[in-house]
């Protein structure tokens, strides 16, 4: 039984990760706390939803399609959101209530077309039954999103370590004006910052929804949550460590639910968030002044 | 002075002509009506919309018999409080006071119940719940009944059929902790489930919107039991039922759901997985007898779609009110209180009599039903 509830662990801790991913990347290189990024989620979800029932997708059409739509639903709301507060150089509070609000009207409207009721992807649509290795037992999604999650967090790590437009994106995480200084265009770079967040929420939201057979409006909101959790214990911008900290939140609230009491499966992650602010500020991977993407 | 006194005149002859209108001496004498409050608008309009009509249905077919009080015709005036309670006791207020109606049916929520039985019982006005199924609803005062059977009614006729029929005798019970529903629900559950001698192997609760109950279902995998109940909407049941299947725990291990989990929607979500699970049902479509094969026909006729379990609820509410009209022998809410509890009535939901504490003293309606292919069946 331990083996099984740590593959639960290591499943529901990528779903973790995979969604932290890109919050974190918003924070640390563009400094706001973007709540509309439980939407790009919802986003994500929805339309590969509709281009699975519609134009009858399968899995490797739906994913991308879903993913990229909401990266660019993720420019224009950043766009047509914050453009104003940055260039008013508007503090993070400001940004935060900015994007509360949005997030919040943008999942009544959905609720209003859509629906509060649970959607599910198509009977069939990929092959849910599980694999057996001993005693363990794992579906077809549930590697998919392990395997996503790692791939991601490795190819995103070159991608800013090892290109240009990552060089760009660290030298505006690290400072706008020198930035601008230096010549790189501010504006497209947000715009890719963006971007790329986005499409990662969109991808995070077709897996997660696929896997929990749950898409529904509000799915975003309820793991904004989590999000917060993991990209602080993490340490906010840190994406190395937005992965180390949702495999071992999810790790720890099975084994808590597995072994303690499903009582207490709530509390560990806020617990774990807690301790982490008053001992680790920076997060439990987050050098002192961290200000990496 | 003279504009004046004509205006007192003017406004004088005003409220009389208007009074006339609405208290016609002719019409009280003939009609009896009764109130009734409802959600008729809002994202749970279905529900009074359903309850509506199963009422008017029923009002129709009593006028169409001969009305009540030896020819008089019953009249229903229907009030819709959008799932507000605010709004719910302004309508009480309004039938009560303008309206003065012996009777109020409704309101649909149990939260509406708690803020309009105080009301209307302090008003001495007979009030009954159709679809209230919360625990305390008639404890509100001595004028509140209801027709809708309450959850600890339903739940030991579910696991008494999972014992029966199935030989279950160790079971898991599962229940979202941050919901009144779902707890109340799993309480009595909990208290059937003992009183049966069943033993419970644990207990494991989740959250009303989490996703993932995989380190329940591993842990509840590794007992061997015989079967699953669960206490939830039907959201997060259907996860739930879905990961178990992934997880492995064979089919022969039934779930055997409280009131959340009777809805169709199960089936839509989970699809094959809920296969087997079992609820039980104050009533049914499909159930058998001329009563309510005639009920499920004449209104997929008027209404051009099935009735659910709230619309026969109210068809047999509305029939049960104007029979205890008739026993009262008057409009009168004093003696149609003492009538219903003589209530003796045969109607869709089964054989129907109140209880001292005016809830529905028999479950013997109570139908057990199973899920195949994402789809109930009653369990024979």
């Amino acid at each position: 039984m331990l083996s099984q509830q740590l593959v639960n662990g290591l499943v529901l801790g990528s779903t973790y990760a995979l969604f932290a991913l890109g919050f974190t990347l918003i924070f640390g290189v563009l400094r706001v706390i973007n709540l509309t990024y439980g939407f790009y989620f919802t986003i994500g979800a929805f339309v590969a939803l509709t281009v699975a029932r519609e134009f009858g997708a399968n899995i490797w059409v739906a994913l991308p399609v879903g993913a990229l739509s909401a990266g660019v639903v993720a420019v224009v709301a950043d766009w047509v959101l914050l453009t104003r507060l940055r260039r008013a150089k508007a503090g993070e509070l400001s940004s935060l209530m900015v994007t509360l609000g949005a997030v919040l009207a943008l999942y009544s409207l959905m609720a209003v077309f859509i629906g509060t009721d649970i959607q599910r992807f198509p009977f069939g649509f990929v092959d849910n039954t599980a694999i057996e290795f001993g005693s363990i037992r794992i579906s077809l999604v549930q590697m998919l999103i392990v395997g996503t999650t790692f791939v991601l967090v490795a190819v995103l790590f070159l991608l800013l370590q090892r290109t240009k437009l990552g060089l760009m994106i660290r030298a505006l995480a690290e400072n706008e004006d020198a930035a601008r200084l230096m010549g790189i265009n501010v504006g497209l770079t947000v715009a890719a910052v963006s971007f790329l967040s986005g499409t990662l929420g969109g991808a995070a939201g077709v897996l997660i929804g696929l896997n929990f057979n749950a898409i529904q409006p509000f799915m975003g909101e309820h793991m904004m949550l989590r999000g917060f959790a993991v990209i602080i214990i993490g340490g906010l911008g840190d994406i190395r460590g937005a992965l180390i900290a949702g495999v071992l939140l999810g790790v720890l609230e099975v084994l808590t639910a597995g072994y303690i009491s499903s009582n207490a499966k709530e509390a560990v992650a806020f617990t774990i968030l807690v301790l982490t602010l008053w001992f680790r500020p920076v997060g439990l991977f987050g050098r002192a002044q961290a200000k990496r993407a | 002075m003279s504009r004046l006194l004509s205006r007192v005149g003017a406004a004088a002859l005003g409220s009389l002509m208007s009074g006339s209108l609405l208290v016609s001496p002719v019409m009280a004498q003939q009609t009896v009506t009764v109130g009734a409050i409802e959600i008729l608008s809002g994202p749970s309009a279905a529900y009074g919309t359903a309850i509506k009509g199963g009422l008017e249905l029923a009002m129709d077919e009593i006028n169409a018999a001969g009305g009540v009080l030896g020819g008089k015709k019953l009249g229903l005036i229907v009030e819709d409080s959008a799932g507000n309670k605010d709004q719910a006791v302004n309508a009480a207020r309004k039938l009560v006071g303008r309206d003065k109606v012996p009777v109020v049916i409704g309101p649909t929520l149990s939260n509406e119940m708690f803020a309009v039985g105080p009301v209307t019982n302090d008003r001495k006005v007979v009030t009954i719940g159709t679809s209230t199924t919360a625990k305390g609803i008639t404890e509100i005062g001595p004028f509140i009944f209801r027709t809708a059977l309450p959850e600890s009614d339903v739940v030991p006729v579910t696991l008494k059929a999972a014992k029966d029929k199935f030989g279950v005798k160790t079971i898991a019970m599962m229940y979202a902790n941050d919901d009144a529903f779902s707890k109340s629900g799993f309480d009595s559950m909990k208290a059937a489930a003992e009183q049966l001698g069943l033993t419970i192997a644990t207990i494991e609760t989740f959250g009303s919107k989490d996703a993932d109950f995989s380190a329940q279902l591993t842990k509840i995998k590794g007992l061997n039991v015989d079967a699953i109940t669960i206490s939830a909407l039907v959201e997060p049941i259907s996860g739930v039922v879905l990961q178990a299947r992934q997880l492995g725990i064979p089919d022969s291990v039934r779930f055997i759901g409280g009131n959340g989990a009777n809805s169709p929607k199960l089936g839509e979500i989970a699809g094959t997985a809920a296969d087997g699970l079992l609820v039980g049902s104050p009533w049914f479509i499909a159930k058998k007898g001329e009563t309510n094969e005639k009920f499920v026909s004449t209104f997929k006729q008027r209404y051009g779609k099935d009735p659910d379990q709230f619309a026969a609820q109210a068809y047999d509410t509305m029939y049960i009110v104007a029979k205890a009209i008739d026993t009262a022998g008057a409009a009168d809410s004093d003696k149609i209180r003492e009538a219903l509890y003589k209530t003796d009535f045969n109607g869709v939901m089964g054989p129907f009599t109140f209880t001292e504490g005016r809830d529905p003293a028999s479950n013997e309606g109570v139908v057990v039903l199973s899920m195949k292919n994402g789809r109930f069946e009653i369990l024979e």
